[in-house]
């Protein structure tokens, strides 16, 4: 049975917006990130990268590296062991170990531009990188597949000899195409058929970054009683221990991992890429080794969310409701299997309620990086097709696009594209609170001369998850909390959670201190990804500060001598039953448990099955630029379903941070690439994020309708915000020009080409 | 990044000595927010980086009855910030004050901008506009180059080895004159040109007709290039939209861009045009007054 809640308002701590307990460190720089880290002995690791994107090895000689002073180890491929082909979940996607293995370092194949072929350890990271040039590697170039026709053709190059695909359940060999999957319901080509209104378009998006500011890095050391060390950013740090142990096979207990402050993730460092090799080249140089990756290699070699091709096809009745709908699907998985094709069919209808659907998608393997989770991975290709599609059937109806949202928005009993059924959502809610908005209900003004203005809306969704976390909780002399929790905090996290315990205990959120636990001092938890950590670590928190609770009033017992069911707590406050008079402050206590027991712990810990889903939307307007096509964001309103907002200033910060790298992904942002599989544009100089400069002020309605899943009704939000954004300005731009883009990025050169 | 020596000279002679000693294996460092870039990059294996910061020579920034002289290494906000220069050329603060953000513009200078030889190099196109002229000293001794001819191809200008750029020279614009120049970016800030216009125009004393005019592009070409006959096509002609339309056409045709990850062979000549008539109106107007 899934534990229920009733919603509740009259919070103390809850929707306050406490100074967030890692803010002097982070403002004063005292924060130790990853390349932070300093260890007596400790030397740098560098890679030997791959120039080409698709080659077979013919050589490798490392003899001249060996030879040089101040180096230490060389490794290839043939030191990295033998993985087996095994998948593990890893909460936002997952990992086989086997392709995972052969993504750090090639095996006899280079798969992608970067493509790591030895690293190298010296003295200092100098002397590693002279080293790293000295390897002497040969390769017989093959063509480069960058883009998913491509790879499909039947006379293409094939990547992985051994893949098998898996097309709609039967095995294939001799393929690009990792998985074929298919969700149906209804009828939908007799549904279609009979619809008055239909539209087909086909949408192309290019692989995008996340573009975090802090590179990937990893510090190793392999011990000498086989124990292997890693400090480390990381979006999980047991994910990270399941990838390290399973990428050297060795046991995960064997692997203790300490994450670091976090620069940025966004999904891209839940994936591991350095600390496997770190470990390996620390157990031959029997040092510490620390690695930190060039920007260049981020781009070529880390992350990205998949580049698509999308067909989606509409039909709707002469009411303007939705009968029919199908979409195929063929996203980039770059070098190894693994394109979240899964979320997409999840994603791509959540938003309304449509009787008869079909979804087809495909997992298709090109010679770029492998792909890596990216806030709300999937999500936001399929909500551009989608959301384009419905805006420009309505333009054809002659419908209103919110009203037609409103209609056909789905609630509790909808079912998902994917077959899953509802339950508590707040579509209808996000839709109406948008049309109350100020800015739905503000005209756009009047654009400078040769400029013209146009406003567009979308929806977006994002499904959460639960899954595992844990927290323990002790009790300082003093009445303040010591909280250790699992969940690395890349966005505030540690305030929010340090709030659930202080809700409870009727504490000031700053009594309670935080801290992020390494893999040998928490329980497991799973990553800070899936829009979970608030829910499911702040679920973790409630449950051990309830236990803690329970644990004092036991003490109280001692101290009263009753019997501890005749102690109450309320609001900070224990109180006997038997004897009402009597009571006495958590603080209080906290000074007299030396007497009364000593040291009071307690712990939480929690596996959650569902989350409760995100449904957000979106209103842009856009200013263009009709000379030169540049667009200017010039108001954006976000609105979104956050279930309660623990520490309300986060919520809208992942909301507007959402907002902004959807927004850099509609208009400039894209893996720019050269035939030969070669990234063009590998640096921030190019690869064109906005800046503070090119943004309005984002800003956001916290539609909370509580998610009974959890004691205080959180919901997960960090990823939905992204969802909307492409298509709301695909939606404005067309209402600004009377032309519509059907590929991303929609930068000036685009515009231009369109108006002509 | 590979070892250098270091070596901060005092005087032109000394630098241009160690220049000459280390030949192509040694550069000279102003701001750094180029060379730094590159040499991390592996662009060169230097052993002498020779820092120009400290030959009084090279930073002294003078204006007046001849011109504006801009010494090699002073940086961008020394020019923008001069009330002098500010009135005197807003072309050239155009360019100088959108190079970077406020960290490069303290240490970025157009003496670097001009050396680094970039198509892109948003300080050149009104130094060309200007008339302005580099002055350079070397081994051989001292000569003067137009900064149009100063660059040769992307990186590469007419220094030898041994040679430094010590100046910029601007002579004082005419009466009834103005200038401005202008790019096109993707983004608002901290980005690179597509396309880039400079232009400078003198009017008669009634700002009716153009005396004079000179339009110089960057980012279309493998150097900042002077649109000749773009400008001189104005000279004696009234100021109307249609003398500036065939002006801006007539750059557009001086324009010779390659299709790269920054923009096409057509919307940059397409942006030449639009950005050359807007940039004219702009200088039209100044010199209005
Ligand atoms: C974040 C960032 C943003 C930038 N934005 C812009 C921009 O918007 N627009 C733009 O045009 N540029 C931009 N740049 C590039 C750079 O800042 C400019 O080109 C700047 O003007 C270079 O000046 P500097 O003094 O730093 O040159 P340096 O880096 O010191 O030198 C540049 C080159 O010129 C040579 N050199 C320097 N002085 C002399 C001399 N006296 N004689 C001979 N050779 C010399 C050097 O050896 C080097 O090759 C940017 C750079 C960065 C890092």
């Amino acid at each position: 049975m899934v534990a229920t809640f009733e919603p509740k308002t009259d919070y103390k701590v809850v929707g306050t917006r406490p100074i967030r307990h890692d803010g002097y460190d982070k403002v004063t720089g005292r924060a130790i990130y990853g390349g932070d880290m300093k260890l007596p002995g400790l030397i740098w690791g560098v890679m030997v990268r791959s120039p080409h994107a698709h080659a077979t090895i013919k050589s490798i000689d490392t003899s001249a590296a060996e030879a040089m002073k101040g180096v230490f180890s060389v490794i290839t491929g043939a030191d990295m062991p033998k993985a087996p082909s095994k998948l593990v979940d890893l909460g936002e996607g997952n990992v086989n170990f086997k392709w995972a293995s052969n993504k750090l370092m090639a095996d006899t194949k280079v798969l992608y531009r970067g493509h790591p072929v030895a690293a190298v350890a010296a003295v200092d990271r100098y002397v590693a990188e002279e080293a790293a040039r000295k390897v002497v590697v040969e390769y017989d170039v093959l063509p480069a597949i960058t883009n998913v026709v491509d790879a499909l053709k039947p006379d293409a190059p094939i990547l992985l000899d051994d893949l098998v695909g898996d097309d709609l359940g039967e095995d294939v060999t001799n393929t690009n195409m990792a998985a074929h999957v298919r969700h149906e319901f209804g009828d939908v080509e007799g549904a279609m058929a009979s619809a008055t209104h239909t539209i087909e378009r086909e949408y192309n998006m290019q692989m995008v970054h996340q573009g975090y500011i802090e590179p990937h890095n990893a510090t190793a050391l392999w011990d000498e009683e086989d124990r292997i060390k890693v400090w480390t950013s990381t979006q999980g740090s047991f994910p990270a221990r399941t990838q390290i142990a399973g990428i050297l096979q060795v046991d995960v207990s064997r692997v203790k991992v300490t994450p670091l402050e976090i620069g940025g993730g966004f999904g891209g460092k839940i994936p591991v890429y350095f600390e496997p090799i770190a470990a390996l080249l620390s157990k031959k140089s029997q040092r510490p080794v620390k690695m930190v990756m060039e920007r260049t290699a981020v781009f070529e070699t880390t992350g990205p969310t998949p580049g698509a091709r999308m067909i989606v096809k509409l039909g709707a009745d002469s009411n303007g409701k939705l009968t029919a709908a199908t979409a195929d699907i063929w996203f980039e998985a770059g070098a190894n299997p693994g394109a979240f094709i899964g979320p997409a069919a999840q994603c791509v209808y959540a938003p309304y309620e449509i009787p008869n659907t079909r979804i087809d998608g495909w997992d298709v393997l090109v010679n770029k990086p492998k792909v890596a989770p990216y806030r709300a991975p999937g999500s936001p290709q399929v909500a551009f097709a989608m959301e384009s599609a419905v805006d420009e059937l309505c333009e054809q109806a002659g419908w209103d696009s919110l009203q037609f949202r409103i209609d056909n928005a789905s609630k509790e009993g909808t079912r998902r594209g994917d077959g899953v059924l509802f339950s508590k959502i707040g579509m209808q809610e996000v839709l109406e609170a948008t049309k109350q908005t100020d800015h739905w209900n503000s005209p756009i003004g009047d654009a400078p001369e040769g400029k013209v203005r146009g406003r567009g809306i979308a929806n977006g969704y994002w499904f959460n998850i639960g899954l595992k976390s844990s927290a323990n909780l002790s009790v300082n002399s003093d009445g303040t909390v010591q909280l250790t929790e699992g969940s690395t905090d890349i966005g505030g996290s540690r305030t929010s959670m340090a709030m659930h315990v202080a809700e409870v205990l009727g504490l000031d959120a700053h009594d309670v201190r935080p801290v992020v636990g390494d893999t040998e001092s928490v329980g497991f938890t799973d990553v800070t990804g899936g829009s979970r950590t608030t829910y499911a670590t702040g679920y973790a928190c409630w449950q051990a500060a309830n236990n803690l609770v329970d644990v004092l009033k036991q003490r109280v017992a001692i101290l009263w001598d009753v019997k501890a069911e005749d102690v109450d707590f309320k609001d900070g406050v224990f109180i006997s039953n038997a004897e009402s008079a009597k009571t006495i402050s958590f603080k209080e206590l906290a000074g007299k448990l030396e007497d009364l027991g000593g040291p009071a712990n307690s712990t939480g810990a929690v596996d959650l099955e569902s989350a409760g889903d995100g449904f957000g939307t979106h209103i842009a307007d856009v200013e263009i630029d009709l000379a030169t096509g540049k667009t200017d964001v010039i108001r954006y309103t976000a609105i979104q379903d956050v279930g309660t907002a623990i520490h309300p200033s986060y919520v809208e910060g992942q909301l507007q941070g959402g907002s902004v790298q959807g927004i850099g992904w509609a208009l400039n942002e894209e893996y720019f690439m050269h035939e030969d599989g070669r990234m063009a544009n590998s640096s921030f100089l190019d690869y064109r994020m906005p800046t503070s400069l090119d943004l309005p002020p984002i800003d956001t309605v916290l539609v909370e309708v509580p998610n009974p899943l959890h004691p205080y009704g959180v919901r997960g939000v960090g990823e939905t915000p992204i969802c909307p954004p492409i298509p709301a300005i695909a939606n404005a731009i067309n209402d600004a020009t009377g032309k519509r883009l059907y590929s991303t990025p929609m930068n000036a050169g685009s515009i231009v080409e369109s108006l002509k | 990044m590979h070892p250098f020596a270091y070596v901060a000279p005092k005087t032109v002679s000394e630098a241009v000595s160690v220049l000459a000693e280390h030949g192509d294996r040694a550069r000279p460092l102003a701001g750094g927010t180029d060379l730094l870039v590159k040499a991390r990059a592996n662009v060169w294996d230097l052993d002498a980086v020779v820092d120009v910061k400290n030959i009084p020579e090279l930073m002294s920034l003078s204006i007046n009855g001849a011109g504006l002289s801009i010494g090699a290494g002073v940086p961008c906000c020394q020019v923008y910030e001069h009330k002098d220069i500010q009135e005197q050329y807003p072309g050239i603060i155009d360019g100088a004050s959108i190079i970077g953000g406020i960290q490069i513009q303290s240490r970025a200078g157009l003496g670097g901008n001009l050396c680094n030889a970039a198509p892109s190099g948003d300080g050149i196109p009104a130094l060309i506009a200007y008339s302005a002229v580099a002055k350079i000293s070397g081994p051989n001794g001292n000569r003067e180059v137009a900064v149009e001819d100063f660059a040769t191809g992307p990186s590469r200008t007419v220094l030898e080895n041994g040679e430094l750029l010590t100046s910029i020279e601007i002579p004082k614009p005419a009466a009834n004159s103005g200038a401005a120049y202008t790019r096109f970016i993707p983004r608002n800030e901290m980005d690179i040109a597509v396309a880039g216009v400079g232009v400078f125009v003198q009017l008669d004393s009634e700002g009716k007709k153009f005396e004079s005019a000179r339009i110089a592009l960057a980012s279309v070409g493998p150097t900042p290039i002077l649109a000749q006959k773009a400008g001189d096509s104005l000279a004696g002609k009234p100021v109307n939209d249609e003398s500036i339309a065939s002006a801006a056409s007539l750059a557009k045709d001086a324009a010779s861009p390659i299709t790269d990850m920054r923009g096409t062979v057509d919307q940059r000549k397409h942006l030449v045009e639009v950005l050359t008539g807007r940039m004219l109106n702009q200088a039209i107007e100044r010199a209005r007054g």
